[in-house]
């Protein structure tokens, strides 16, 4: 069989995506394409499926229609090409482990079956560690880590992954300011390396100087493309309904004063 | 205690009991880590058919085929559990106590049954219910080694992906791994753990050999390594300890000595581990309360010397505790121990005065500046 690539111009190639749980639709009739290279968030009001979107993507949840492609392939055969930042909420922060070995978990998938990670994977491990400047907590067992640093210990267990298209549920949710600095400031590098970024965010005020494409959904697809055309009030009205009132103030009202500091990316 | 140990039944008691410590304190740590304490509770119970059915088919007291019975029933009441909860709106714990509560019933009907056939043969299947050490054969040993060794081996080759599935199955299924395939190796092997211990333990208690040991061993361990490790020591520990007792003074169920020997274990753990304790929890919230009063304390003598602007103005005792609403005496002593403070005499009062130190206008300025910092 020849290798045939659909759609391998995308680093994310979403058809007609339908996700539903007990009949009810989560995600409904979605296409979704996300080019190489952006930082795209996810946005939408609670329940919008944002979650579930990545979910589907990443196999966690059975769509009951549509299809996915990675750089042109199903994500079967891409599973090396994907790192995954779940949310910090999904896991038992008190199971008996260090940081240094959640980190090394993000090597299982390379190391393959009854293979052990040894001192290679150790020292991976480690510059990852530092790379998120977690390198003096590397032997610390991970209840006694603050949010900021489990959700960094996340992070560093994707970077390890050595990906080409990350996607990050929620890396900012409940984090002190300095770790949000440290998550964009290792979010931004890797955009600079070429990698695709795919990213669960819950801030509008933050998007515009945080990312440059964006999906905003609500169950449907409402509008996606670089944040300087999606981004509009009428799009977001769109995603947010009766909310609005509330949105406009927090996204917009924020913007008038600094409205010289947007779209400083390209 | 020589006597005892050359004794050739207490050898194959304790031998057995240790291949049952080991195995349920292994497998335990996964059931437990994964929530899934109560999944060995209805697994035991529903063993207790299959032993019957075990006994039917093969027509005598065959251990092989008991256990196989025992096998099948609990993989059969797991599955029910599990379409429960995927079909039925039922939640896990009630799809496991009703699997549990059936199958234990069934157990009993066929149970009463046997027993009512006056097969001769059938006697000490009853034991199956609480246990009994003592009629365990040396032949039987080899069984229950093959499936604790076999079980352990599997262990040691899928350890990475154990510990990511129980830790991060969300993960684990995002790098490829057959997430469901690894829940129900677990889930069987729990089930195996069950199977070592029926004739040791019974059914009714075995689910205490699954979750005890791993409860006791999370207590004193950061690593999931050494938890394992810790909690297969605790089990063989108990389990040696209930079997010999039990085989030593004739007519005691075994299973309710184990249980009560790893209790005894799990007591102490709660009590007296470092850091997880619950002593260690009082020793520290008493630490920090002494701690406050005394910052308190010294807050209170510097504002009081600001006060009257005088930096070695003598506060008076009674003063002191008016304020604090309590004996501020024994607080007063331990900051003089730390050079914060010194007794001084006001004439003409003759009750004792409390001057703050140039160190103790330090500290207490610097925690001054501490509280200010955190606003």
């Amino acid at each position: 069989m020849t290798d045939q690539l659909h759609e391998p111009q995308l680093a994310l190639h979403v058809e007609d995506l339908t996700v539903s749980y007990d009949g009810k639709p989560a995600l409904w009739d979605i296409d979704i394409d996300v080019p190489p290279g952006v930082m795209a968030a996810i946005v939408g009001p609670n329940g919008a499926g944002k979650s579930t979107f990545i979910k589907s993507v990443l196999g966690l949840v059975k769509p009951t229609a549509g299809h996915v492609t990675i750089f042109g392939r199903p994500y079967g055969t891409q599973r090396r090409k994907v790192g995954y930042v779940p949310q910090r909420s999904s896991v038992d922060w008190d199971f008996p482990t260090t940081a240094l070995d959640v980190v090394t978990m993000g090597l299982y998938g390379r190391l393959g079956w009854l293979r052990r990670p040894g001192r290679a994977e150790r020292e991976t491990a480690l510059r990852a560690l530092e790379q998120v400047k977690m390198q003096d907590f590397a032997t610390r067992q991970i209840s006694q880590l603050s949010g900021g640093q489990q959700q960094r210990v996340f992070l560093a267990r994707a970077l390890v992954q050595d990906a080409d298209i990350y996607f990050l549920d929620e890396p900012m949710a409940g984090v002190d300011a300095t770790t949000e600095r440290a998550v964009v400031a290792i979010l931004h590098r890797l955009r600079e390396e070429g990698k695709t970024l795919i990213v669960v965010h819950h801030d509008l005020q933050t998007v515009k100087s945080y990312f440059d494409w964006m999906v905003i959904l609500n169950v449907r697809p409402i509008a996606q493309g670089r944040v300087s055309e999606v981004y509009t009030a009428d799009n977001l009205r769109r995603a947010y309904g009766g909310q609005i009132a509330l949105i406009e103030r927090e996204a917009f009202g924020a913007d008038a004063a600094n409205a010289a500091g947007s779209g400083e990316h390209g | 205690m020589l006597d005892l140990l050359s004794d050739y039944t207490i050898q194959t008691v304790a031998m057995g009991a240790a291949l049952l410590g080991v195995s349920s304190g292994v497998l335990g740590c996964f059931a437990v880590l994964r929530r899934q304490s109560l999944l060995g509770d209805t697994l035991s119970h529903a063993a207790l058919p299959g032993v019957c059915l075990g006994f039917l088919v093969a027509g005598t007291r065959d251990l092989g085929s008991i256990l196989a019975g025992a096998l099948v029933t609990g993989a059969a009441a797991a599955l029910v559990v599990l379409a429960l909860t995927r079909l039925s709106r039922l939640k896990t714990d009630a799809a496991l106590g009703v699997a549990l509560s059936v199958s234990f019933a069934l157990g009993v009907v066929l149970l009463t049954y046997i027993q009512g056939t006056g097969n001769a043969s059938q006697g000490g299947l009853n034991s199956f219910l609480f246990g009994q050490a003592a009629a365990i054969l040396r032949s039987d040993l080899w069984i229950m080694g093959g499936i604790a060794a076999a079980s352990l081996a599997l262990v040691a080759a899928l350890w990475k992906e154990f510990k990511l599935v129980s830790f991060d199955p969300g993960f684990a299924t995002s790098l490829g791994l057959p997430v469901v395939v690894i829940e129900i190796t677990m889930t069987v092997m729990v089930a195996l753990a069950v199977v070592i211990g029926l004739q040791m333990v019974g059914v009714v208690l075995m689910t205490a050999m699954i979750v005890a040991p791993a409860v006791a061993a999370r207590q004193w361990t950061r690593r999931l390594g050494s938890m394992v490790v810790l909690s297969a020591v605790f089990g063989t520990v108990a389990g040696v300890a209930g079997a010999t007792l039990s085989a030593t003074a004739r007519g005691l169920s075994t299973g309710p000595l184990i249980v009560l020997a790893i209790s005894a274990i799990v007591f102490v753990s709660l009590l007296l581990s470092p850091e997880r304790g619950l002593l260690w929890e009082m020793a520290r919230r008493w630490r920090d309360r002494r701690s406050l009063r005394g910052r308190q304390v010294l807050t209170t003598l510097h504002a009081m010397a600001a006060e009257h602007g005088d930096r070695s103005y003598p506060a008076e005792l009674g003063s002191l505790d008016t304020y604090h609403g309590t004996d501020t005496r024994r607080v007063l002593a331990r900051l003089e121990q730390r050079g914060l403070v010194r007794p001084v005499t006001h004439a003409p009062e003759t009750t004792p005065h409390w001057e703050l130190t140039p160190s103790g206008h330090v500290e207490a300025r610097r925690l001054a500046a501490d509280i200010e910092g955190h606003q």
